[in-house]
């Protein structure tokens, strides 16, 4: 047989075992991070909030990263409700975990950006897995992807892996998820405003919750001036 | 025939990355193996990495087998002395890296992120390109025989 053809059989064989080799290795989510704990232990942590601590109102969120709606919400509505709400001190915004066990990688996401947190980077993570949504359209692990947005938002991979393969706020996000529970969260989103739960027959927008704070600012009962 | 053996043997290479790749998209094997960087699932995962409805890296693998195909069929004996091969090749490799350089337009000025696996397929459809280009302006080896002086019959 001819040389040339012995070397190229030999090179077919040894790349097919490379890409076999490479596709099987898999790697993947640590089930720490991607799983429900075994125990839930509540850390204090009430979640990541937006504007100032004097808000009249205050919005709780529950959110699934992995739920669209969650994401055409956070893309769509909350920069104006940022822009026109948030930022004017009217309304402060706090963001709580609500996985669905319907999504295979939503505790995941939460994970990272629990992780991302860690490091005072939670909004630039949470804007990430958002703004790249497509992950949670595939129905691929994640893992790697996560790891560039969570670059991408300015956390160092180094202790994001460490955070991550341990699972550190595992039972963070079930806590959480549990309290959802207690409040009769029964989708994502689910909104509260100053603890009231927000029942809405659509998505709602940014005027929606321009009314909701204009209305709790309008019957909020007015300091007595003192004499 | 050198050079044929040359973008054969590249070809090959590259049939394997562009498989990986496209086994990956498929979602086969977990996270793709792209080293530290992570670049290569944001890569994959931006609305770049589907053309006109497939995988990028499919286009690779058709791409790549066809001038696989090409360059065993042309180094059969019979065809070693055609030049059309070499042109054929010339222009697949032609256009092979016209698309790569398209893609890694998008990979550093829109996505803003490098695959490693993208980079070494660059390399490959290249090298593929400038070895393909030379044996094009080699000489060309002729034997039409329309043109061939006829046999004489060697007087007895």
């Amino acid at each position: 047989m001819n040389r040339f053809y012995v070397v190229l059989t030999v090179l077919a064989v040894v790349l097919g075992i490379t890409v076999f080799t490479l596709l099987r290795a898999g790697g993947g989510a640590p089930p720490a991070a991607a799983g429900p704990p075994p125990t839930v232990r509540d850390d204090g942590f009430r979640g990541y909030s937006l504007g100032q601590g004097s808000a009249p109102v205050e919005v709780t969120e529950y959110l699934d990263f992995e739920c669209p709606v969650c994401a055409t919400f956070a893309t769509i509505q909350m920069p104006t409700i940022k822009e026109q709400l948030i930022n004017t001190g009217r309304v402060r915004w706090k963001f709580r975990d609500y996985p669905l066990p319907i999504h295979k990688y939503s505790r995941f996401a939460a994970h990272a950006a629990q992780c991302a947190g860690a490091q005072g980077r939670y909004f630039e993570m949470q804007d990430q897995l958002f703004a790249h949504h497509q992950w949670a359209q595939t129905g691929k692990d994640p893992s790697s992807l996560f790891r560039s947005l969570a670059q991408a938002a300015g956390v160092d991979l180094n202790a994001y892996d460490v955070c991550m393969q341990a699972g550190r706020y595992a039972q963070r996000i079930e806590y959480s998820r549990q309290e959802g529970d207690s409040l009769r969260v029964d989708g994502t989103p689910t909104f509260f405003a100053n603890g009231k739960k927000l029942a809405f027959r659509r998505l709602p927008g940014s005027d929606d919750f321009k009314a909701i704070a204009d209305s709790i600012i309008a019957h909020a009962p007015t300091p007595k001036p003192r004499h | 025939m050198r050079s044929r053996q040359a973008i054969a043997l590249l070809a090959l290479v590259g049939l394997f990355v562009a498989l990986y790749l496209w086994l990956h998209a498929l979602g086969f094997g977990g996270p793709i193996k792209c080293g530290a960087s992570g670049g290569c699932e944001t890569v994959q995962t931006s609305q770049w990495a589907v053309f006109l409805g497939f995988p990028v890296a499919l286009y690779g693998v058709v791409g790549y087998l066809a001038v696989l195909i090409v360059a065993l069929v042309s180094l059969r004996p019979a065809a070693l002395v055609e030049r059309k091969w070499n042109v054929m090749l010339g222009v697949l490799a032609t256009a092979g890296v016209v698309f790569t350089a398209y893609l890694t337009y998008l990979e550093l000025f829109v996505i803003h992120a490098i695959c490693r696996w993208c980079v070494g397929s660059a390399v490959i459809i290249t090298s593929m390109w400038i070895v393909s280009i030379l044996s094009l302006r080699s000489p060309a080896i002729h034997t039409d025989r329309a043109v061939s002086p006829p046999p004489r019959d060697l007087p007895a």
